[in-house]
């Protein structure tokens, strides 16, 4: 291995799975991998970073997916001068085959560093640390293999969505075809930066919302449904004998007593108008009660982390749409938002920020949509309207 | 020269059997033990999952233990969850307990379901960011190695999201985590002025600034810029479209820790995280002042919060005030919000704890 790394070595220890173990795994076959071991012992040692700002680096026909990367001590570590990184779109619900695992497996023990991310925090699969001479051989091989890269810069970054109908009895909308169809549908939005910044896009299958989707997509749907919660009345009698305390964790919980517990009946009372659609009960009471089956989506815009202006929870735009394959209701509004928001948005403002630039209103108006009450928790209370 | 924009491959050719002849039949599950859920289909079938903990950072070689795992016990596929953890999924039962034994070999937890803290959302941190201001993979080895317990048990009051972002780009998106790790400057970037006309575009470097603290330079022959040191809250904006400011430093660097957010409707809508420690040291490798200030805080919510109540629905339900009573974090100057939406966090009513 060559150098001493004392303090990388210390995080070998502990019951936690190692990731310095992994670095040194791969450092066995690969040099850059020794030469990232030593890197970061030194940023340990130093508390700053190595890497050096940026570096335009891709590959032809795309002007994202890949992420310059060089170090700041080139002449320490030469393995690692240029150690760029590529995204590589996961399918829908991160589901492989072994086969396809090894395929990537072998491309990047070929061409890279044989270190990765299962998964970065978009969603993508990290290829972390390939020279620039490598990056179009790379890529062609990963084409080879039937893997395409996902999203870097201004452009659509690569969408995500939750386990859902695969694996999940509570969704209410088809989660990884609605991904996948849109990443299939925006192929050219997604490999061409032409937009003011980024625009995510993620889907939850209900409102537990299991990848973020409110906190950290542009453009956020979520499942719910539009009847009544469907309570078997003999599930929810087999909970309570179980030993659960209704009263208390369940209706109790309830956030706008929607619920009532009849003891003398022994059954569950839902007033469906005072229903929200939290989740809560259906998290408690798995086998006795489920979402409805008039099922859709909530449309949300504008979730994003602090950078520029501060972070935003995506704002209800539509309370509901029916969300069916092709699915043209969804590509006719995200055409629509693009439009407006590449027309008036500054560079690297995003959608969210030039909303609250313009106004609600203006969007509104721009993609054609009626005001309604489930945008907002309140009215304006000031006096200062426009007519 | 390859074929551009494939996009991935189909989702449906990755399923398992039972996935497809089950999709969207699923009718309710079971959480059987940490880390094993019990699925249950419309059709009668049932599928075994089995959770396991991984370090986000991995070595194709790892990648292909996993594999075998799957080759042997899951008809060749898995997945993985948003939260790096790996799902190994059979229709028989008597594969679960061989699964978790193949999976301890690897030296991978089984847990991350319910009531638990599972694994870490974070960034790259030193191992390959430019704009870092912590390191990612160390500390949340750091974290795990303590927390470690809370992975493998589901004692808590509910699911505790402990995410790490390794400066205010918040690439995580940590924002919205019961507990989330943020790497922060605390010192105004350094301006190259012999470079910054060369590198970077001066009327986009001064967009860039939230607070408006960057000018053009007082001496009109200096094609740079300067930054008012007092308006400077240290985001790092302008470093993103300017490389001539770096901010880094080594003492200046630390984390700093936000506490109660959400994204689950459940009960309460989502929320944000809001800051409760505004500095602690980079102390490589294992942050021990984060490390054990974290853990003092999950211990406290542990003991006072209620069933099914997330930590941010207890803090609501507590107040903010008892918050930082109970866990002796003193209440500083910076907790007092002054950006864009400052006035909504002021207290307007004379119902308070003392």
């Amino acid at each position: 291995m060559g150098k001493e790394t004392p303090m990388a070595d210390e995080l070998e220890k502990g019951p936690w799975p190692s990731f310095v173990k992994q670095i040194k795994r791969a450092a066995k076959k690969h040099p850059s991998a020794n030469d990232l071991l030593n890197v970061v012992e030194l940023s340990y040692r130093d508390k700053v970073t190595h890497w050096k700002h940026g570096g335009i680096v891709g590959v032809t026909g795309y002007g994202g997916g890949v992420i310059g990367r060089y170090s700041d001590v080139p002449e320490k570590f030469p393995n690692i001068a240029a150690f760029h990184t590529f995204r590589v779109n996961h399918p829908s619900g991160w589901f492989y085959t072994t086969k396809k695992l090894r395929q990537i497996c072998d491309v990047w023990e070929k061409y890279g560093s044989g270190l990765t991310n299962f998964h970065g925090s978009t969603g993508d699969i990290i290829l972390l640390g390939s020279p620039t001479e490598n990056l179009q051989p790379c890529f062609d091989a990963l084409s080879e293999i039937g893997f395409d890269l996902g999203g870097s810069g201004s452009v659509l970054r690569t969408p995500t969505g939750c386990v859902g109908p695969a694996r999940c009895e509570w969704s209410c909308i088809d989660t990884l075809n609605v991904i996948y169809d849109l990443t299939m549908e925006f192929q050219d939005e997604l490999h061409r930066p032409r937009w003011p910044y980024k625009f995510k896009i993620k889907a939850s299958g209900c409102p537990n919302d299991c990848v973020a989707a409110i906190a950290r997509a542009d453009f956020t749907i979520i499942g719910t449904w539009r009847d009544s919660l469907r309570i078997d009345q003999d599930a929810v009698r087999e909970y309570v004998e179980g030993g659960l305390d209704i009263q208390r964790l369940v209706v109790g919980k309830c956030p706008t007593w929607a619920l009532e517990w009849d003891e003398k009946a022994r059954e569950l009372k839902l007033k469906p108008q005072d229903c929200v659609r939290c989740m809560h009960c259906i998290n408690k009471m798995p086998k006795a009660v489920r979402p409805g089956l008039d099922c859709g989506a909530t449309i949300l815009i504008g979730g994003k982390a602090p950078i520029l202006k501060g972070a935003n929870l995506s704002w209800v735009l539509i309370p509901f749409m029916k969300l069916e394959p092709p699915y043209t209701e969804v590509k006719d509004l995200l055409l629509k938002i693009w439009d407006w928001w590449d027309e008036h948005g500054r560079t690297r403002e995003r959608v969210a920020e030039l909303i609250q630039r313009l106004g609600l209103k203006t969007f509104l108006r721009a993609v054609g949509i009626k005001p309604v009450p489930q945008m907002v928790y309140q009215p304006r209370a000031n006096p200062y309207v426009f007519f | 020269m390859a074929k551009t924009d494939i996009g991935p491959p189909d989702f449906r050719e990755m399923l398992p059997e039972v996935i497809k002849k089950n999709y969207g039949k699923w009718k309710y599950h079971e959480i059987l033990k940490p880390g094993v859920l019990k699925h249950v289909s419309e059709t009668g079938d049932e599928l075994y999952t089995v959770r396991a903990g991984s370090p986000r950072l991995v070595s194709v070689d790892y990648v292909r233990d996993i594999c075998d795992i799957a080759d042997k016990y899951c008809d060749g596929h898995l997945r993985f969850t948003s939260r790096y953890n790996i799902e190994f999924m059979t229709p028989d039962e008597n594969k679960v307990d061989p699964l978790i034994e193949e999976v301890g070999k690897l030296g991978l937890p089984v847990g991350g379901t319910g009531k638990c803290i599972t694994n870490v959302v974070h960034t790259q941190g030193w191992i390959h960011c430019h704009s870092a201001a912590t390191d990612a993979s160390a500390v949340v080895k750091a974290i795990m190695d303590e927390l470690y317990d809370h992975f493998t048990s589901m004692k808590l009051p509910a699911q505790l999201r402990i995410s790490l972002a390794c400066c205010i780009n918040m690439c995580g998106a940590v924002h919205c985590s019961d507990l989330a790790v943020v790497g922060v400057h605390t010192k105004p970037p350094t301006v190259d002025h012999e470079h910054l006309h060369a590198l970077c575009e001066i009327p986009t470097t001064i967009a860039s600034c939230p607070t408006g603290a960057i000018r053009r330079h007082s001496d009109k022959e200096v094609k740079s810029v300067q930054v008012r040191e007092d308006l400077c809250m240290y985001c790092g904006n302008c470093f993103t479209v300017c490389p001539a400011m770096p901010l880094a430093d080594p003492d200046g660097d630390g984390v700093a820790i936000y506490a109660g957010g959400k994204v689950s409707n459940a009960r309460k809508p989502p929320m944000f995280s809001r800051l409760i420690v505004p500095y602690l040291p980079n102390n490589p490798p294992r942050w021990p002042e984060l490390v054990s200030t974290l853990k003092k805080i999950v211990g406290v919510y542990a003991e006072h919060a209620q069933e099914d109540e997330r930590m941010g629905e207890w803090i609501q339900r507590v107040g903010w005030e008892t918050f930082f009573r109970l866990t002796d974090i003193e209440f500083t100057e910076q907790h007092i919000d002054d950006f864009t939406h400052a006035v909504e966090t002021y207290r307007t009513t004379t119902q308070f704890r003392w």
